[in-house]
Formats: structure tokens, sequence, C-alpha cells
């Protein structure tokens, strides 16, 4: 069954809506998945100027959209039916342009769909398109892809225009917006959660194989994983519950059976212990996340958690170890961009002239800066130096975890070290840069799942997160406590504001 | 000459030091990493998966199978199997590598040290020790002669599981390496794990060779690339270690470097110069855990392999008492072998004369008749039950080997079975005194002076009435009758 035309009022109260509240609406017929997805597609065009999507596919989503209500009309509905969601141009659409918002890729239509992206369409989500990202998901400002910046929908007292952080920047400026009911994001080393805490929304990086990397263009292969981004704690579980799953294509995918995710959400904290670990207080931390930081140890502790300080001494080295690891892995994954076979190729007189005008031109500044620390890592005679030992810091990084989560069940720390910051603010030194990073790199270097959670405001009226690491395959733990701080902090949206 | 352990140059004898890296194809349906079949000879880019092409966000997953062939092949090769083993990333750019770097083994292989006994020509047997096996993928191929400047790329053979099999620098001379890649090639095939067909690449050689003055370290060593037959190893073998000497002994120094060897002028020359020289950056492929292998399953393929090459000599030495040449041989390809046991079946009797005279024909004219027409076992026109038949007839006496020789002759031709032939052509073997005897009176007779001379001394005349005896009845007569008679009659 289809509605008649909805009226604009109703509109902007639908995008307004969690997943699970369009869900419920959709289940009890209040509205249609047509109508839902009018109005982000209506959204998403009057609010072009934030760049948030790659390639908007409003044909698609308006069929499948129609596709669904039949499906809901006869009651067969999938766990995400009808509701209309945003892709990270990381993931491989079939038949729909994939870009990593590279310039190499530009053009480029997979032949496949990702493992990921086929389980939320198996449970019957409506993509409305490719959501912007830094190039090959390497920065935190969205300001590396090839399609232009993207801009964060809050603004700051002095009206500048703010990163929406990245590389899920897109992601997050989509469902901060209201362009996307939710979105998928991938997260290497906080791509997931910085931007979701710059952009006021929830962001979960499950734990390392939780979810498949199948058919997701590879930034650094040991780091990856795909998850939520979100209005609220509830969604993510809602869609994680879609994206999880073994999947034998990918042979760093978990064959666990997924838990139940939806049920945690109301088992509360009490008697759980909480983490706080005194390395996460970096010098010089911006007294509104210091503030933050405490009240959410409050919050926890007022709802029954008891907690306790740990020590996790190897942090101060997660930055330096995630910029050898990262780029190493970077270097070799991306080597197949190199003109021959698909994506951009700058012809050349040699095959060697071929590579280099092509990569040169394909890939910017970033990446390929990534790319040569990668291969100069790697290289004979520094191997040792840079690689082998950043592996085994690694594994000391690991144990910092292990030990922990011997005395604890949740570690509570604050997302970024600063809110987000305006375009013509950003960091020209990239290693200043690469700071922004240092609160959400450890989790992917221990593989552990990490959730932010957004908590408050600072001075300048800018969202703010606080992020829980869970011991590995606990994604639970994380909606356990996230669902406490949500509530305590009574966090507005950008959409309820 | 093949078999020269020692080259002499003009400052005196010269030590050959070689060393083996065979790259094996496995026999898989599938590829090492992907789903798509591995026929050869088909439609270029017709058996490539997302995979092998390198398309983004593609993941290898590792096939049992392959696993399982090159554990089988370690067990071959008297080699421990490392139930821990590690996938590694090998980095560079070349248009037919779609990924831009190769997934092997480096620095923990699945297969560590064994060794191979080879046997020599003299009958010695020395042994060969092997570092590690490992699993790799092979790269495409790149075809530069369709385009004037273009070059085409098919990967059907992206992908494909290869056995990197690395010897010690143990051998040392060309036939010892070529000894060692047929033992090698005997092996894989009897296992079925590499169909061992250098003539279609799935089997390729590096041959790493260097010299040295006896009891000197080893000296810089020259790697020769893709060596793709036994006759182009031994040459190239040969004509590098001359190339080294020369320049040795003219005071030059050795270049470490690849080279190339040109089967066209049976020389070796270096490959593209050092701008190309690769840094491969080998790390642990993050998207591949470590290969753990379970002990139980790994216990369960070794005990259910076939009888090796080795094992299968020792029993026919034993069972029939052949020479250790002659076990060798007869097991050196799997087919033969085959071939030797199925026409055992038919021998009547079944003891170690008549499977010694077996093992001999099947060696020699079998052999020599396949070799001319150039035919494979396989393709042989006279069958295992056939070939017993004929030694049947020798051993039960109805023809001499002279005439089996002829009857195998007509064997090949009409496919037909011995004893048949013998009845068509009257080529039975004459056993009758009598009839002897009237031919021995007809020569004596006419070779009166002969006779006389045999008499006063003269005992070297006896082949030659024998020889006339037999000429007379066309071949037909029982020699040790003829002998025996002869003997009575000369006195």
């Amino acid at each position: 069954m289809t509605t008649p035309i909805t009226k604009p009022a109703l509109k902007n109260d639908l995008i307004r809506l969690t997943l699970a509240e369009a869900k419920e609406g959709l289940l009890k017929k209040k509205f249609s998945s047509l109508d839902l997805t009018k109005a982000y597609l209506e959204s998403m065009e009057s609010n072009r100027n934030l760049n948030a999507y790659i390639l908007e596919t409003p044909e698609l989503a308006l069929e499948r959209a129609k596709e669904s209500d039949k499906r809901l009309a006869k009651n067969e509905g999938g766990l995400l039916e009808g509701l209309p969601l945003g892709i990270k141009d990381l993931f491989s659409t079939e038949g729909i342009q994939t870009t990593a918002a590279s310039h190499i890729l530009e053009g480029f239509k997979p032949p496949y769909e990702s493992t990921v992206t086929q389980n939320l369409q198996n449970a019957g989500a409506v993509f409305l398109g490719k959501t912007n990202m830094d190039e090959f998901a390497m920065g935190s400002t969205n300001m590396t892809s090839y399609f232009g910046s993207v801009i964060n929908p809050w603004k700051r007292s002095d009206g500048k225009d703010l990163v929406p952080g990245g590389s899920s920047g897109g992601s997050a400026a989509a469902v901060a917006g209201g362009l996307a009911l939710a979105a998928t994001g991938t997260d290497t080393g906080g791509s997931i959660r910085q931007p979701a805490a710059f952009s006021g929304i929830v962001g979960l990086k499950p734990t390392y194989g939780r979810c498949s990397r199948w058919g997701i263009v590879a930034f650094a292969s040991s780091l990856d994983q795909p998850g939520p981004m979100t209005r609220d704690v509830r969604d993510a579980a809602l869609m994680l519950q879609v994206m999880a799953g073994h999947d034998p294509k990918d042979s760093t995918s978990a064959s666990l059976e997924v838990p139940s995710f939806e049920k945690s959400l109301t088992q509360g904290v009490k008697g759980i212990r909480v983490g706080i670990p005194r390395e996460y207080r970096l010098d010089g931390m911006d007294s509104d996340i210091v503030k933050l930081w405490e009240n959410g140890a409050k919050w926890l502790q007022e709802s029954g958690a008891e907690i306790i300080d740990v020590s996790l001494p190897h942090t101060k080295y997660s930055l330096p170890t995630y910029y050898v690891l990262a780029p190493a892995e970077a270097s070799s994954n991306l080597a197949r961009y190199d003109g021959v076979r698909y994506g951009l190729r700058v012809p050349g007189k040699t095959l060697d002239e071929l590579y280099e005008s092509t990569r040169s031109e394909g890939f910017g500044t970033e990446v390929q800066r990534r790319i040569l620390i990668g291969t100069y890592v790697l290289s004979a005679g520094y191997y040792d130096a840079y690689y082998l030992k950043a592996q085994k810091v690694r594994r000391l990084i690991a144990q910092d975890f292990e030990l922990a989560f011997q005395k604890v069940d949740v570690i509570l720390a604050p997302t970024t070290p600063t809110p987000a910051f305006a375009l013509d603010e950003s960091p020209s030194d990239p290693v200043v840069m690469y700071l922004n990073d240092v609160l959400t790199v450890p989790a992917n270097l221990a593989g552990l799942p990490g959730m932010s959670v957004p908590a408050g405001l600072s001075r300048d009226g800018l969202p703010l997160g606080l992020q829980l690491i869970g011991p590995a395959f606990d994604e639970n733990v994380l909606f356990r406590a996230g669902s406490v701080l949500e509530e305590a902090a009574a966090f507005k949206s950008f959409l309820e504001r | 000459m093949d078999n020269q352990y020692i080259y002499e140059g003009a400052s005196g004898p010269w030590e050959l030091v070689v060393g083996l890296e065979v790259h094996a194809q496995v026999i898989s349906s599938a590829k090492l990493f992907s789903g798509a079949a591995t026929t050869f000879g088909a439609e270029p880019n017709t058996q490539v998966s997302f995979v092998d092409a390198a398309m983004p966000g593609m993941l290898p997953v590792i096939n049992k199978f392959c696993v399982e062939q090159a554990i089988k092949t370690g067990f071959g090769i008297n080699a421990e199997i490392n139930l821990v083993s590690i996938f590694d990333r090998k980095n560079y750019f070349y248009a037919d590598l779609p990924a831009g770097y190769q997934i092997s083994q480096y620095t923990r292989p699945i297969v560590g040290k064994g060794y191979l006994d080879i046997e020599l020509e003299d009958g010695s047997v020395r042994r060969i020790g092997i570092t590690r096996l490992h699993l790799e993928q092979d790269a495409g191929k790149s075809i530069h002669d369709q385009h004037p400047e273009k070059s085409y790329i098919d990967l059907n053979r992206s992908g494909v599981a290869l056995m990197e099999i690395v010897s010690e620098p143990d051998l040392r001379s060309a036939e010892e390496a070529a000894a060692f890649v047929r033992k090698l090639r005997s092996i894989v095939r009897c296992l079925g794990t590499c169909d061992g067909n250098m003539d279609q690449g799935s089997m390729r050689i590096d041959v790493n060779i260097s010299v040295r003055k006896a009891g000197e370290p080893f000296g810089t060593r020259a790697e020769i690339k893709n060596v793709n037959s036994i006759k182009f190893l031994t040459q190239a073998i040969h004509y590098e270690a001359e190339r080294q000497i020369v320049i040795l002994e003219e005071g030059g120094e050795i270049l470490q470097e690849t080279r190339l060897f040109d089967s066209a002028r049976g020389t070796t020359r270096p490959m593209r110069s050092k701008e190309h020289a690769h840094d491969y950056r080998y790390f642990p492929d993050p998207d591949l855990p470590p290969l753990i292998l379970d002990k139980a399953w790994v216990e369960e393929l070794r005990k259910n392999l076939p009888e090796l090459p080795d094992a299968k000599k020792s029993r026919f030495m034993q069972d029939y008492e052949l020479s250790a040449y002659d076990a060798s041989v007869l097991v050196a390809e799997m087919e033969t072998a085959s071939y030797f046991e199925e026409a055992l079946k038919f021998l009547k009797p079944l003891n170690p004369k008549a499977a010694k005279l077996l093992a001999n024909w099947l060696i020699g004219e079998v052999f020599g008749a396949l070799n001319r027409e150039d035919k494979t076992i396989e393709a042989c026109p006279v069958t295992p039950p056939h070939l017993s038949g004929l030694i049947n007839q020798i051993q039960e006496g109805i023809i001499s080997g002279k005439i089996a020789k002829e009857v195998f002759s007509l064997m090949w031709e009409s496919e037909k079975d011995a004893k048949t032939l013998i009845e068509e052509h009257g080529l039975k073997q004459v056993s009758d005194d009598s009839a002897i005897l009237a031919v021995i009176d007809r020569v004596l007779s006419k070779n009166v002076t002969m006779v006389q001379e045999y008499k006063s001394g003269k005992d070297k005349l006896f082949g030659f009435f024998v020889g006339q005896v037999m000429k007379d009845m066309a071949g037909k007569a029982n020699p040790e009758l003829v002998n025996k008679l002869l003997k009575e009659k000369l006195g």
C-alpha cells in the first residue's frame, strides 16, 4: 500500500525519527517506506551544501522503497525493511559507482555487492546513495576526499563551517543532519567514532572480525572494521545485528554466533566495573572534555557501576605504532590501483610511466604520503626497526587491555581530544592532524569494540562524545553502558534543536 | 659429458655447486585463494575470479585441497610438516600481477627440511637436502607479440597454486641436478600433486650456480630463471659453470645476478638491468590468519599416501631380485611402474627369473621402440599382457630370445599377441633332435676344412658352426639344443 503525498510537516517529523521509531511507524503503517524515503531524498536535495554524498541514487531508492512497502503490506518485512540508509563510499555496491572518494576509482562500478551491504539489503534496507569520506578512509576531517570536503551540520557560535570528522564524515553529517536515517561507516583508527563524536551521533566500531570486510575497499586490513553510525544507541544495536556475522569469504571474520544486541539495551550497568585509563588523560586536554569524562563516570556510578582506575601503560606508543602499521598495509593494499584493469588510467609510453602517471594523478596528497611511509617502513633495512617493532608494540598494547579487562568490564574515555574544528583551522602539519586519533587508535590496534556516544556540548555549543571500549566480542557491554550514558546525558541531537 | 664433478680449468680443477628452486603447479581444480578454475589452455581471461583480478575489496580464502597437496608432497620429500605456517605478501609492480603483490610464504613455510635420495648412473646414491617447500600464487601472463605497442595480459594463471621446493646447495653436477628433478617429478606424479609437465610450464626451475676450488667456501652465485626442461637444465648448468670459470680464471668477479637461459643458443644472459632490482617488502598478509593444521588430519594424510617410488623400488628389488638400477628405472615414471606391475600379473610362472626378463624387455626393447616412435608408455601398442605373453613363450622354450625380437616387432605392428603371431608366421622354435642333427650334418659336411681346424684346437670356430646352423634354420632352432648336439657331434 502507498500513502498519498505526505504533508510537509510530517516530512520534517519523519527525518527526525530514529531507526527504531521509523521501523515502528512502518510496522504500524503510520507512513510508508516511500514517504520516508521521499522525505530523505528531499532533505538530501536541500542540504547538498553539506556535500555529504558523493552519489545520490534516488531512483533506485524509490524503487526499493516501493518493494519494501509491498513486503511490509504482506507482513514479510525484514529487520530493516524500508528504512533509508546512507552507505559509505568504501562499500562496494553492485552496479553503483564506488570510489573510496578517490579520483583513481572515479566511475568504477563493482560487479559485486559487499557482504555487509548485502546483509542490509537482505534485511530490506533502502540505500539513498554513497556517502562522502576521506580518500581511501585516510583522514580525520573528510578534507582529503577527491569529491570535496563535507560540512558538519553543527555550527559553532562564530558561524564558521566545521569539519564533520573523518574518515566517515559524509555518513556522520548525513545521520546528524537528517540526510539518512542511519549510515554505514568503517573504522581503521577512529573513522566511525571520531566523526560520530564531532557530529553528535552514535558510532560503533565492532570487534575486529565481527563484520565481514569482503567487498569493502581495503585501507589497512588488520585494522579495518565496518560498523553502524546512528541517531542513538538502540539504533546501533539494531543495525549491527544485521551487519554482523561470519562470512566464509573473509578469512578474518569470526565464526561466532552473533548474540542478540537489542536485549542488552535495558540491562543497565548495576555491578559493572568501569575502568578509567589514566594514560588517556592527555596533557593540556580541553577542560570541556575532562568535565564530560567526569560526568560520564559519575552517571555510570549513579546507575550502579563501580568506577576503577586502570592503567594502559603502552598507550603513548599507539599513535606511532598505528602510523607505521596502517600505512604499511595500505601501501600494499593500494598497489592494485595501477591503471591496468579498472579505474583511472593515465597512459604512458612504458609500463612504469603508466604506473607513475596514473598513481600520481589518481591519488591525493595524503594517500600518497601514506603509501610512501608504508613503503619505507617495509623496505629492506627498515623493516625490523619500524614494521616489526610496531607489531611487537601492538601486541603489548593489546596485552594492556587484556590485563585491564581482568579488573574491569568496560573502559570509559573521551572519543576525541577536542570538539569539531573549522575547515580553515585544520592543521597543515600531518603529525598534528594525526593527534586527533590518539584516543581511538588503541581499540583498533587491540581489535576491540569501541563506541562513541554523544554526551554533552563544548563551551562553543559543539557536540562531544564519550567512548566505551569493551573486551573482544562483547559489544553488549557497550550497549548496556552506552544506553545508560545516553539517558543520563539527555543529549539533544542537531535535528532536535 | 654429464657425469663431471670437476671442471678442468686452466688453473686446475673447479668444483660446481648447484641449488634448485622448483616451482611445481599444484594439481587442483581451483586456485589457491579463489574458487576460479585452473584449466590449462583455456581462452584468455576466462578462468579469472574477482579475487584473481584483484578487484577492490576482494579477499583471499585458502583452498584446503591445495594445502593437502602441499602436505602430501612434503611427506614425499621426507620433510617435516609445520603445523603453523604464515602467508606473506611479496610486493612488486608488474602488469600481470594484479594485486601488486604475490601471496607466498616467506618466514614460515608449510613444509620444512627434507631430502631426496638420487640414484646416479654408476649406481651410487646421494642424499640431497631440501630446505623447504612453500605454497604461493602464480602470476598471470604478459603477451608482448600481439600488438606493436601494446602488451596483452592473460590472468588465467593468476592465483594458481604453486609449490616452491628449494634444495640445499648440495648438487655437484648437471647429472645430479637432472636426477634430482627427475626424482622429484616421479614423486609428485606418484602423489598426484603436480603433473610435472615441464613443457606446459607446470614445473619450472630456477637454478643457482656457483663454482669454487675444492675445500673453499661457496663462490658468488648466479640464478638462472625459468628453465623448463631437464635438457635445458643440463645445458644451462654446463654453460654457466664454464662462463664463471673463465671469468674467475681471468681474474674477474662473478656478479650476483639473475640470468635467463636462451634455449636457442644454449647460453645464459643477464636479465634486465639493476634498476629493476626488487625490494619485495615481504610482510605477513593481514587478510590471512596463520595456517594452523590439525595434527590428526596431517597424520591421516600421511597414512593414506600411495606407495612412493623409493618404497616401490625396494619392493621390486626384494620380490623380483631386480638390480638397483633396473628397479629405479622402472619406478622413475609412475606409468612405467604401473605397466610393469600390470604385466607381472600375466607372467606364468611368476618368478624372479621371469620378472627379471620382463624388466629387461621393458627397459630394452619397449623403451627403445617407444623412443624411436616418440611414444609414451600409455600409447604403447604392445600391452602389458601381450608383453608377458611373449616372455612366457620364451620361458617355455617355444621361441628363442632372438626370434622373440622378431615376434616383438610383429606385435608392435599388428597389436596381436605373441602366441598368435608365432603360429601365423611359423616361428616356433625347432626342438626336434633329428631336424637339427640333419642341418648339423649338412653344415659340417660343407665345411670340412674348418671341422679339421676345430679339431686341431681352434675352439673359436664352434661359434661359427652354431651360427651356420641357426642361419640355415632361420633362427628357429632351439639354441641350447644346437649347442648340445654340435658338441656331441664334434666330439
